[in-house]
């Protein structure tokens, strides 16, 4: 075969491998007992989880009444929270399509985990809508349905736009997973015995690695990417119009839409490095998810997190620009009134802290990444706090301007979610390989041998 | 019973190689196994090109049922919204998008299961003690006893000579 030039993504594996070794490294975490860390974040992930399911059981029983929505502030921390968690949810889809279709090989040590966080995500960000409606044994209105009252969903209301996003979303996000997934359950079932090889023999559904059904699958999967990489973007950006179609200060700009795209992929990536950083040390996978990786990942969200600034500065522009004076007075209560302290927090993360990023030294330095990666998951909190609650709490009429007090319910609801996002995320990478095998020894190859 | 023959090759190149001279032989019910996609396999065992159409056929079909819910439920039960049209098409557009994306989605999910015959419970090609190698770092082709050209020494003597180790498939 003729000579070529290294591959340019050579590096994007590190150390001595062949693909046996590769395969025994990256099944380590499924195959072999798992390391002490692991132990802890579950724990502390089933504890939270068990918490979290005391509080919807309060709310349940109780009512919304233990929460601390009022008018008229009546999207509290639910609404933060769903929103936070979808925005999540998108890096992991972002990783796995969009850069499928850019054939950027660094995606595949990130993907499958990336996607898992995503899956968790989602589930996590749908109960707030469903504990939200109060009456969740009803939930089945918002679907069409033939009722004995004959009425359907209004479609032109963003809300029912919002219950097909993210039932589509988290479908095509399950089967893009679970697609990706199948040619390492076959592996996984030729090595494991006993009930593991039925478990895995089961969902594998009998892939045997037919060198046609590779194609057809491969065609498949990046048809898959290329359909939900339009979905990412849809997903956020009807969220979005559930705030913009509504005449609240703050919330009826057309801008939001790509301002809430931007800030999910921003979130959404720091999510994916403040779970990445400890799993590659925890694991040992420097080899495979290398210091590159890392710095990719800390440009894509330098980029997104300049765009969410950029709109920042944008929101100020256009309140006054447009003399419109509901506008303008929400602009300084954030900056003057009793919020504040959230609204300089929030400008201090994404857009001060953000510009470290920009320095290769901030960029290789882990520790800084982990630290901002968190600082900025709190930034985008703050900033879906500032859109929900500050632009509630401060309408039309000073005589319904009231602050808003979450509950201790209303944080149970939340630190429940990151502890059965913890939970379930720790559990899937103990059962299903958390770097894609199939897809980095195919990649390995390519480097190598080609 | 005899399944078949298995034989591993150590290359891609090998495995396309084998393929083409067991084609040529007048070899039909043979299987390539891989543990990643064989760039050049269409041209050997012939391509897939359906995948598109019936996505794009998948495609028109949740356009036409995204559509059909919102102007069936609005014309079924009128209601004016902020004044809007009754059947304001713009307003249409994110559900027929979602449904339409969802539609490609399970639909060619399906299929792909269904044209690959998935699920399967039970594959002789399995049965090979050395198996797990094709899901690892070689290559494999499986020429089922059935073939009419099958031989149990000549073929066996063919995809050695093709440079591959082969193994009997039986059942126990």
């Amino acid at each position: 075969m003729a000579h070529k030039e290294p591959h340019p993504d050579r590096d994007l594996i590190q150390g001595e491998w062949t693909e046996r070794t590769l395969v025994e490294k990256l099944l380590e975490p499924v195959e072999k007992p798992p390391p002490r860390p692991w132990k802890v974040v579950v724990a502390v992930g089933a504890a939270l989880t068990l918490v979290w399911l005391y509080a919807i059981f309060v709310t349940f029983v109780k009512g919304l009444g233990t929460w601390g929505i009022n008018q008229p502030v009546a999207w509290g921390l639910d609404i933060v929270h769903f929103v936070w968690w979808i925005g999540i949810g998108h890096a992991g889809t972002l990783i796995s399509a969009i850069l499928v279709l850019m054939r950027q090989n660094w995606r595949d040590s990130l993907n499958r985990v990336t996607e898992a966080m995503t899956f968790f995500a989602i589930l996590a960000a749908a109960t707030f809508p469903l504990i939200h409606m109060g009456r969740p044994q009803h939930f089945y209105w918002v679907m069409p349905y033939p009722t004995h009252m004959a009425l359907w969903p209004q479609y032109k209301s963003p809300l029912s736009w919002d219950v097909l996003a993210i039932m589509t979303y988290i479908t095509i996000s399950t089967l893009f997973l679970y697609l990706g997934l199948i040619p390492d359950l076959a592996l996984l079932r030729e090595r494991s015995r006993g009930w593991r090889r039925k478990f895995y023999g089961w969902l594998s559904l009998g892939w045997t690695g037919n060198a046609v059904h590779w194609q057809r699958y491969r065609a498949v999967y990046v048809l898959l990417a290329g359909l939900a990489t339009p979905v990412v973007i849809s997903v956020h950006s009807v969220v979005s119009m559930d705030f913009a179609y509504g005449l609240v200060p703050g919330w009826h700009l057309t801008v939001f839409p790509p301002f809430f795209a931007a800030g999910a992929i921003y979130s959404g990536f720091a999510m994916a490095l403040t779970l990445i950083i400890p799993l590659r040390k925890w694991y040992r996978l420097e080899g495979v998810i290398t210091d590159r990786h890392l710095d990719w990942m800390a440009k894509v969200t330098l980029a997104s997190g300049l765009g969410v600034a950029y709109i920042y500065l944008l929101e100020i522009f256009i309140a006054w620009y447009a003399g419109e004076p509901a506008e303008w007075a929400q602009q300084v209560w954030r900056m003057t009134g009793p919020y504040a302290p959230y609204y300089w927090a929030m400008m201090l993360i994404n857009v001060v802290l953000l510009q470290t990023l920009w320095f290769p030294r901030f960029r290789k330095n882990l520790t800084w990444l982990f630290v901002f990666s968190i600082l900025a998951n709190v930034g985008m909190w703050l900033e879906r706090f500032v859109i929900v609650v500050i632009s509630l709490s401060h309408d039309f009429l000073p005589g319904n301007f009231q602050l808003y007090y979450p509950t201790w319910v209303d944080w149970t609801l939340f630190l429940g979610t990151i502890g059965f996002f913890l939970f379930g995320l720790s559990l899937f990478i103990r059962i299903f390989p958390p770097i894609a095998v199939a897809e980095m020894v195919h990649l390995f190859h390519r480097l190598r041998k080609h | 019973m005899l399944y078949g023959l298995m034989a591993y090759f150590d290359s891609a190149e090998r495995l396309l190689e084998a393929l083409r001279v067991l084609k040529g032989r007048g070899y039909r019910h043979l299987e390539a196994l891989a543990p990643n996609p064989v760039e050049g396999i269409e041209e050997v065992l012939g391509g897939d090109g359906r995948i598109p159409w019936i996505a794009f056929g998948l495609g028109v079909l949740g356009v036409g049922l995204g559509l059909f819910l919102q102007i069936y439920t609005t014309l079924d039960y009128p209601h004016n919204a902020g004044g809007k049209p009754l059947l304001g098409w713009p307003a249409f557009i994110p559900v027929t998008f979602e449904l339409t994306i969802l539609t490609i989605t399970v639909g060619i999910f399906l299929f792909l299961l269904y044209i690959n015959g998935l699920p399967l419970a039970a594959h002789p090609a399995v049965r090979a003690k050395e198996y797990v190698r094709v899901l690892l770092d070689e290559y494999g082709v499986f020429v089922y006893a059935t073939d009419p050209r099958f031989d149990l020494e000549s073929t066996k003597a063919l995809l050695r000579e093709l440079g591959a180790e082969v193994e009997e498939v039986r059942r126990d």
